[in-house]
């Protein structure tokens, strides 16, 4: 628009002898090009029930098989789930559950036996399940210090905003601060192999290995190193008001204490959905020839510490084994089935209506 | 700089410099000027002038420093802009805050300096420009060192004296006090002003006329009086008080305007009055003009609507937060994290804050990129426009212009075309055509073929070296004539070689750059009767003035047509210029005086003896003055052209003495170089086309106007040789008196003679009643009688009509009128007045000679272009100030009013009357097409009438014509008009004007016109354009919704106020049908795609609040939030935005009926707005529950499952427009891959750029990790096709079931190219065709019987709705048959032509004929068959056409809905008369008793 005024005013003063002795012709012929004469050569669809269909039979005919491959893979995945809340009387952890709040220093233990109908092959998965907890409140996912997390020496002794009110304690950083890290899940979960002959065999967790590599190695690092003292690196921090304990006692191994404690780096990572697993536990395959969890009777111990009844929250353990596309989880197979019946349906009804009356106007335009 | 610096020390060396500066009392009404040298000694503040603006120019908006400011304050003014930095900001407010502030800001900032970077690069350009122009080099006058000096155009101050030499641009506006040129003249073109190309003649003040030697700045003592700075380029006043007190007057003539160019003059030397920013050039340089589409308009609605959305959403999350939080009571979760205080928010509070919160994260759906984009969009679609080679006219090498930036999609969207007529439809090249001199008509027969060769000449078939050989040639005298034609069309035929036609055109017309010179205009062949007489007459003359007889003894009618003849070579302001050197006027100076301007002068001029004297040279003999010889007359006498050399010296010989004693060096010198090389080359600069016509008429009958010079004309005559006209006055044109007229001396007969000329009906009313006693007087009367008569001829054939009168003042009446006209002249205050008094007083009793008819051609393609916009659905309105019978017939000739269709004419003379005529038509109209509404009526002219309406369900037609159009025409006259727009009448009128076809107003004023365009754009609510080409077209281009000039011949006022400015009418087409609706369609889709895309975006973020307790948390990076719009999703809508074509560019053309998609607003209805906004709501819901479900129970985390969401959404937004695009060319690909990989690639590197930061999301390798999981790819492969599956579906079943017009027409494009061609020209022939078959094509109208039906009904209700027309018809409706039979009956005759016809339907049987043609060659066909060479050219050239179509009538006329209609049988006029004392409502009917030139002439 601008540059219309531009060249209203170049009028005013521009020399532009065009006249008889002006000799160069200015020539504002537009170039005969097909860009600037907008013939560029191009795909001219035109979406008529002839040409479409064969598109959605198509897409009926890829869907469909992708989608009971997808069920299969799902149907095989092993999964077993227990809820060990504690709401119902009859279950093992409501006395935990009735008297408990944030401020119990001691732990409860409450022991649930379950029964196993099939064994689980390959690795399994152990995950703890909250329900009703809104992580991904707004206000709750932003109150974190990454910076603090990944190990920077300034902002652990003096937290980011972000983590307000839980930065500090009586002028004392809280080291890690925010919200999520003070909710940080802390039941620990035992499993146990009740074996036909009655002894109770205790199963091996593996507690490394369930958090991202990349967490555990960029995003999240003790403020120095990790072979140094942690205690004396935590000195002058507080732990989080709900912790029972500091951060730098986390675990006894090294490589998984402080920030870079994976069950704490799990918990960091705040959920989509408000109810959602965090993995927990592996349990590795020992050899080839036994299953790593045998058909049998199986006894869950909780040290019962985190209170969900507040908010009216469900806790679970879930066992799973995993295929290549995730965990238990029919759903997208019956998607993609759902859409390519419904595809396949839709390109019959284009069919019909194209016998019908898409012949009209081919036939009026060929017979011409 | 070295200059400056030398000018400085110039300053300071001589104290007493050139700039100086004294007190000046402040005036407020006028400007004082002072010449700068008197006041040098006071340096700085003591100059007079020192308040007013230097020379130098800015034009930029900004400087360094006030750009942010400023550039930041004009952004804010738009309400956009606000709103979104009100957002971001709110984003600094803790509680509130949903992204991290800066970012937010991000886009904010970013469509900030995007617009800024723009501004500041177009203030650059103009400062460069500026910068150019003010070191633009001029001679300025300097005290100190006594001479001009050069300096820069920005260091000219007023009062400076500047010296302008031969073909320099003017600096400023300049007082012109010198002149090389010894009349004191100064020749400038205009042509940057107004696009005038000829040339103007500017005078020396008169004070400084009789200087005798050269103009001495430091002799300058008087001071200037003037106007304040104005943009008035036609207006100066004011005076000069010289040192003695006297006072002179200063006219516009004697101002030379800045930009001009100064041509013809060696050197003029003036004084500057205005610089800088208040010349005139630079006030009347006003920027672009800022219109609002309709389109936009209507977006704004839907924006409106997008923040009542956003609210609703809001006001949901809000409550549904505060209920959420009202669950947990006292109880507080640990997720539910309190304040940074720490302090518990109550419910309530949280949902307040959480509203605003909301407000930000929903920010989105208020498109913040919408309106850049469109912007953008636009300003490509402009670049298209101006880039097609279609709108580019070799002729004159210009194309297009669009002066307005953003209305290109209103060119969709038109429904009301008002048209000029002359130079918009015409070609307003005026070409003689015929005359009547005394009483006698000449034919011109042989003119006609020649024009007609012209006609043939542009269909360019013709085979060029045949027209060479039939080219009529001049007779004998005019050998050289026919000798150029050959040449000419020799070297046409080379450049067709090598090029087109036109392109040869523009060569010779640029080597030639006069205006109105095309050889087609030139070269007039005469009527050989006539030039016998011509020549007979002269010889008489001659010898009679050889004997020394008194011419009166010459018989009246020969000496009528030599007086017709002087009378149309000096009754004009024609200048004459020289071949060789282009702009070197032609000198033929006989002696030097300057007309009358004092009574002395005139006393001693006119002494009684030399009025007396029978001496034909005395006048100019006795009247040497020493000046001229002097002078040395450098471009004297001319030499007698070759061929005439016996007669000149024949007639030279009484006059020798004179000759000789003014032309010092030898005759020959002159002629050789510039005069005698080619006589008939001589160039005529006139103002005005009809001008220069009639000047090279007179030429063509060998009364060449050789030389104009103020005060004499000289005339070349045969047989006589040069002749000198003493001219004594000029009463120039005015448009309220219709006519101009010279005074001039007969140097024959020594009589002072009127000559005027003007239009017929003004010059008719003066001519003196001849006195019936005697036979000369008979005579008179008679001849009057008979030039009437062949006036309404030529105003039948729609030439425009000219009547040549003169008178012979004796000296008494003269020296009386004299008296009054100088004191008129002198006169300060209402000067104009007196002016147009005295000239009043001086044309009476005139003594009529003749009368000519030039042909005003219509432009080519004319008719095409309009029948094809009518197809198109558009209304046509032809608004002229041309008289009733002219345009009448150019308005048949150009199609516009159909043979076939009943004429209304609305001829009143008061307001009664006009009422009266109004409701008789409107009676008339209801009862013959309301009667039967099964019958014809429903078949209204229906302009969409083709197969493609027929079975597309949607009926655009009837929704496009919510009134019914009859096949009416309706032609009003100015007056009649100005009742009809009166308040209490326009509301009739209109319901008049609106069921007519065609409306036709002549006579119309300017003021007229633009209330007509205002009536009908705010009663009708419709969009209207308004074309036409001329000054008087302005107000009704300003007016309308979107105003076209057409660049044309008649300057450039019409193209400074308008939208867009094209080179010829036949362009509209395409720029509306073509352009029009492709920007209109691209860009209706880009806006409901923007609102689709952002609302289905911001849709997935409102249902995942439902998933987190309503606390405004996204799972969306507020990365990808912010710039998924600025970014990953803009440029494939953009590239759509420009590119996309629905239809090519042919079949748009071919089947107009497509444009009434925009006409309709079809692309963009309110309702859309809604579908788009479920659909979105749909398709969020998609791609928001798939990977809900399929991540539900997982370890899934908020960022990573926000991701994919992400990805979905720009997939499925992206697959969207693919399915929207209709055209895909690479760019349309290449803009989608690179979106997509636009966003992987800013993803990945976000992601894996740093670990610690972009809190809260901290992504970190999140999107690496995607990648990794085939979940993720099923995904994207399965929920855009599942969102997109309803569109899509949809889209293939309208495309079976129902498709529209418009993607009927794209199947049509996919055809191949000659069964394309021939299903048009099917399509064209089909209606009201006996010949048409039944075609399979065709026969698909059953499929949809019902909305043929529908259509009906519609339409019928439709033409009840007018509030007016139903109450009229309830009145009627009990006395219908037999009232209106009996009141009716007296004023219309039933119409034979009542069918649904196409206008086209006469040409049926040619192009049944030839199906195979396209459309393109039919109309050349066309052309052909109407332009036989037949023997009786006179009617076919210039009227319309003779339609031969009585089958085609009867065929289609319905047999049952004619009985039913009220019977009209014809009418008895006068009894209508003299009933109503109008001249009524008036029906001509063409198609069978053609002769509408009887029927129209009854009506005056």
């Amino acid at each position: 628009m601008m540059a219309s005024s531009y060249s209203a005013k170049d009028e005013d003063g521009h020399i532009t002898v065009s006249g008889p002795g002006g000799g160069t012709l200015r020539n504002k012929k537009p170039e005969n090009t097909a860009f600037k004469q907008q013939r560029l050569p191009a795909w001219q669809p035109i979406l008529t029930a002839g040409t479409v269909l064969p598109a959605f039979f198509i897409i009926g005919l890829i869907f469909i098989p992708i989608g009971i491959g997808l069920y299969v893979t799902s149907n095989n995945i092993k999964e077993f789930e227990i809820d060990y809340t504690g709401d119902d009387t009859s279950s093992p952890c409501y006395n935990c559950a009735k008297n408990f709040s944030w401020n119990n220093t001691k732990s409860c233990t409450c022991t649930i036996p379950f029964q196993l109908d099939q064994p689980y092959e390959s690795n399994v998965f152990m995950y703890y399940g909250l329900s009703n907890f809104y992580q991904n409140h707004r206000r709750y996912v932003k109150s974190r210090d990454d910076s603090q997390l990944n190990g920077n020496i300034d902002s652990l002794k003096k937290p980011s905003k972000e983590c307000e009110p839980y930065a500090s304690i009586d002028n004392k950083p809280i080291a890690p601060c925010g919200a999520i890290a003070n909710s940080m899940f802390n039941d620990t979960l035992k499993l146990f192999y009740n074996d036909p002959n009655g002894t109770s065999v205790p199963i091996p967790l593996t507690s490394t290995g369930i958090a991202w590599w990349t967490d555990k190695h960029v995003k999240f690092r003790n403020p120095v190193g990790t072979n140094s003292n942690l205690t004396a690196v935590f000195q002058g921090t507080v732990k989080p008001v709900n912790w029972h304990r500091p951060v730098y006692e986390l675990d006894t191994d090294p490589e998984n204490n402080g920030f870079i404690n994976e069950d704490f780096i799990v918990w960091m990572r705040t959920a989509a959905l408000p109810t959602f697993r965090k993995l927990y536990r592996i349990i590795q395959k020992k050899n080839n020839m036994a299953p790593t969890l045998p058909r049998g009777n199986y006894t869950l111990v909780v040290d019962y510490n985190y209170p969900v009844r507040s908010f009216e929250g469900r806790k679970r353990m879930i066992l799973s084994t995993i295929s290549w596309m995730g965990g238990k989880n029919p759903f997208l197979g019956i998607a993609y089935i759902t859409v390519g019946s419904v595809c396949f349906f839709l390109g019959v009804v284009l069919l019909v209506i194209h016998h019908k009356y898409g012949n009209r106007n081919n036939s009026a335009n060929i017979s011409n | 700089m070295a200059r400056h610096s030398e000018e400085d020390a110039g300053m300071a060396k001589a104290p007493p410099a050139a700039r100086q500066r004294k007190k000046k009392p402040k005036e407020n009404k006028t400007r004082t000027v002072h010449a700068n040298i008197l006041h040098d000694c006071a340096k700085g503040d003591e100059n007079p002038n020192r308040h007013y603006a230097n020379n130098k120019i800015k034009t930029t908006k900004y400087t360094v420093l006030s750009f942010l400011p400023k550039n930041l304050f004009e952004q804010f003014h738009r309400f956009a802009n606000v709103y979104f930095v009100f957002i971001a900001l709110l984003n600094f407010v803790p509680v509130v805050n949903a992204f991290q502030p800066e970012l937010a800001l991000a886009p904010v900032v970013f469509i900030l300096s995007v617009t800024a970077i723009k501004d500041l690069w177009e203030d650059y350009r103009r400062h460069r420009s500026d910068k150019e122009i003010n070191h633009m080099d001029c001679l300025v006058y300097s005290r100190a060192e006594r001479r001009y000096v050069e300096k820069y155009w920005k260091e000219v101050r007023v009062g400076d004296f500047i010296r302008l030499r031969c073909n320099e641009i003017l600096p400023a506006d300049v007082l012109l006090l010198s002149s090389s040129d010894p009349d004191r003249l100064c020749h400038i073109e205009t042509a940057t002003l107004d696009g005038e190309t000829n040339l103007k003649q500017r005078q020396v003040v008169r004070s400084f006329y009789d200087l005798d030697c050269e103009f001495d700045p430091l002799k300058y003592n008087s001071i200037i009086e003037c106007e304040k700075p104005n943009n008035d380029l036609n207006r100066f006043r004011g005076y000069i008080i010289h040192r003695s007190g006297r006072r002179d007057a200063l006219y516009k003539e004697n101002l030379l305007l800045r930009g001009c160019t100064i041509r013809n003059t060696e050197e003029a030397v003036g004084i500057v009055i205005y610089a800088g920013h208040e010349t005139k050039a630079m006030l009347n340089n006003n920027g672009p003009r800022y219109k609002r589409s309709k389109l936009e308009r209507q977006m704004n609605v839907d924006v409106f609507w997008c923040v009542i959305i956003l609210l609703v959403m809001c006001l949901f999350a809000a409550v549904g937060h505060g209920l959420w939080m009202f669950q947990y009571g006292d109880n507080r979760p640990v997720f539910d994290v309190l304040s940074p205080e720490g302090t518990n928010l109550s419910p309530i509070m949280s949902a307040i804050y959480l509203f605003l919160t909301m407000i930000i994260v929903f920010q989105v759906l208020i498109p913040i990129s919408l309106f850049v984009s469109i912007e953008i969009v636009k300003i490509c679609q402009v670049y298209f426009i101006h880039q097609d080679m279609d709108l580019y006219d070799e002729e004159t090498d210009s194309h297009l212009q669009c002066r307005a930036l953003n209305i290109t999609e209103d060119l969709g969207q038109m429904q009301y075309i008002f048209s000029d007529k002359t130079g918009t439809l015409t070609e307003n090249k005026m070409v003689f055509r015929r005359c009547t001199v005394a009483g006698v008509e000449y034919s011109h027969d042989a003119n006609a073929r020649r024009l007609a060769m012209y006609q043939e000449m542009d269909s360019e078939e013709e085979e060029c070296m045949s027209h060479g050989g039939t080219l009529p040639r001049r007779d004998s005298v005019t050998s050289h004539q026919s000798a150029r034609v050959v040449l000419r069309s020799q070297s046409t035929k080379s450049h067709r070689r090598t090029g087109s036609r036109a392109e040869a055109k523009r060569a010779s017309i640029l080597s030639k750059h006069t205006a109105f010179s095309s050889p087609m205009e030139k070269d007039i062949t005469p009527d050989p009767k006539l030039l016998d007489k011509v020549n007979d007459c002269s010889s008489q003359m001659d010898f009679m003035r050889f004997h020394s007889q008194p011419m009166s003894q010459l018989p009246s009618d020969l000496s009528d047509i030599i007086d017709f003849f002087i009378a149309l070579t000096i009754c004009n302001t024609v200048v004459v210029s020289s071949p060789n050197q282009p702009r070197h006027k032609v000198r033929m100076r006989f002696e030097l005086k300057s007309p009358v301007k004092t009574i002395e002068d005139f006393i001693k001029r006119f002494t009684p003896s030399r009025l007396t004297s029978g001496s034909n040279s005395s006048s100019s003999s006795s009247l040497i003055t020493n000046r001229s010889s002097n002078k040395g007359c450098s471009s004297l006498l001319s030499s007698p052209s070759a061929e005439s050399t016996l007669t000149k010296l024949h007639e030279e010989q009484p006059s020798g003495g004179l000759e000789q004693a003014f032309s010092p060096i030898p005759p020959s010198y002159d002629g050789k170089t510039s005069w005698n090389l080619d006589e008939g080359e001589l160039r005529y600069e006139a103002e005005s086309p009809d001008e220069a016509a009639l000047v090279y008429a007179a030429r063509a009958y060998k009364c060449s106007l050789v030389g104009r010079l103020p005060d004499q004309v000289i005339v070349e005559l045969p047989h006589l040789g040069k002749l000198s006209f003493e001219l004594l006055h000029t009463l120039g044109f005015d448009s309220t008196r219709k006519r101009m007229s010279v005074v001039v001396r007969h140097p024959l007969t020594d009589q002072i003679t009127v000559y005027t000329k003007g239009a017929d009906s003004v010059i008719m009313d003066l001519i003196k009643p001849p006195d019936t006693g005697n036979s000369k007087g008979k005579r008179q009367k008679k001849i009057v009688c008979r030039t009437q008569h062949y006036l309404n001829l030529y105003a039948a054939n729609g030439l425009r009509t000219l009547c040549i009168a003169k008178k012979i003042l004796s000296k008494e009446e003269y020296a009386c009128w004299l008296q009054r006209h100088l004191a008129a002249e002198t006169a300060i205050q209402g000067r104009e007045e007196l002016l147009f008094e005295s000239a009043l007083q001086l044309e009476t009793n005139l003594h009529l000679l003749g009368a000519t008819g030039i042909e005003d051609r219509l432009q080519d393609g004319v008719p095409e272009t309009i029948a094809s916009l009518r197809k198109a659905g558009l209304q046509i309105w032809v608004l002229t100030g041309d008289k009733q019978e002219t345009a009448v017939n150019i308005a048949y000739a150009c199609k516009l009013l159909d043979p076939e269709e009943e004429l209304l004419t609305l001829n009143a003379d008061s307001q009664e009357a006009c009422a009266l005529l109004l409701e008789e038509s409107l009676h008339y109209i209801q009862a013959k097409f309301l009667c039967s509404p099964s019958g014809p009526t429903t078949k209204s002219f229906n302009t969409n009438f083709s197969p493609f309406d027929i079975y597309s369900s949607s009926s655009p037609s009837s929704q496009s014509t919510p009134f019914l159009v009859h096949r009416l025409g309706l032609v009003i006259d100015g007056r009649t008009l100005a009742y009809a727009l009166d308040k209490s009448l326009e509301d009739k009128f209109l319901a008049v004007a609106r069921s007519c076809r065609s409306v036709l107003c002549c006579r119309s004023t300017p003021l007229q016109k633009s209330m007509v365009v205002k009536l009908v754009r705010n009663k009708l609510k419709v969009m209207t354009l308004a074309i036409g080409d001329g000054a008087n077209d302005v107000s009704m281009i300003q007016v309308a919704d979107v105003g076209v000039g057409i660049s044309g011949q008649e300057g450039m006022q019409a193209v400074m106020a308008s939208d867009f400015a094209l080179p010829r009418f036949r362009y509209l087409q395409k720029l509306l049908l073509v352009h029009g609706h492709w920007c209109y369609s691209r860009l209706a889709n880009m806006i409901l795609y923007f609102f689709y895309k952002n609302a289905m975006f911001v849709a997935l973020i409102f249902w995942y609040q439902f998933y987190c307790g309503f606390s405004g948390s996204a799972m969306i990076d507020q990365w990808y939030l912010i710039f998924f719009n600025l970014m990953f999703s803009a440029f494939p809508q953009l590239i759509t935005g420009t590119l996309d074509k629905d239809v090519s560019a042919e079949t748009l053309q071919q089947l107009p009926q497509l444009y009434v998609n925009g006409q309709n607003s079809e692309e963009y209805k309110p309702y859309m707005f809604w579908m788009n906004m479920i659909d979105a709501f749909y398709q969020s819901l998609v791609c928001f529950f798939i990977p809900y479900f399929a991540y539900a129970d997982s370890d899934v985390d908020l960022f990573t499952w926000g991701t994919p969401i992400t990805t979905l959404a720009l997939f499925t937004i992206l697959l969207h427009l693919g399915t929207e695009t209709k055209t895909w060319t690479w760019m349309n690909w290449m803009s989608i891959a690179f979106s997509i990989a636009l966003f992987f690639t800013v993803a990945l590197c976000y992601n894996a750029s740093c670990p610690a930061c972009y809190s809260p999301s901290n992504p970190y390798w999140t999107m690496q990790r995607l990648l990794q999981e085939p979940l993720f790819y099923l995904l994207c492969f399965i929920t855009p096709i599942a969102a997109l599956l309803p569109r899509f579906f949809y889209r293939a079943c309208q495309g079976t079931l129902f498709p529209s017009p418009v993607q009927l027409g794209r199947q049509l494009d996919k055809l191949p190219a000659d069964i394309r061609r021939n299903i048009l020209s099917l399509s064209r022939v089909k209606v009201g065709s006996p010949l048409c078959p039944k075609l399979p094509f065709l026969s698909l109208a059953k499929a949809s019987p019902k909305s043929y039906y529908k259509k009906d009904g519609r339409s019928v209700s439709g033409s009840k709705q007018g509030p007016l027309l139903q109450t009229d018809e309830a009145k009627r409706s009990p006395l219908q048959p037999t009232d209106s039979d009996m009141h009716l009956s007296d004023l219309y005759t039933p119409a034979p032509s009542e069918v649904d016809t196409l206008p086209y339907t006469k040409d049926n049987p040619a192009l049944s004929g030839e199906l195979q043609t396209s459309s393109a060659a039919d109309s050349e066909h066309l052309n052909k068959t109407i332009e036989p060479s037949d023997v009786n050219l006179s009617s076919c050239v210039t009227s319309t056409p003779l339609p031969a179509q009585a089958d085609s009538v009867q065929l289609s006329m319905p047999p049952d809905g004619a009985s039913q209609c009220v019977r009209y049988t014809r009418n008895s006029e006068e009894r209508l008369k003299s009933e109503h004392a109008v001249s009524s409502a008036h029906r001509t009917e063409p198609p069978t008793e053609r002769p509408l030139q009887a029927a129209s002439f009854s009506l005056n």
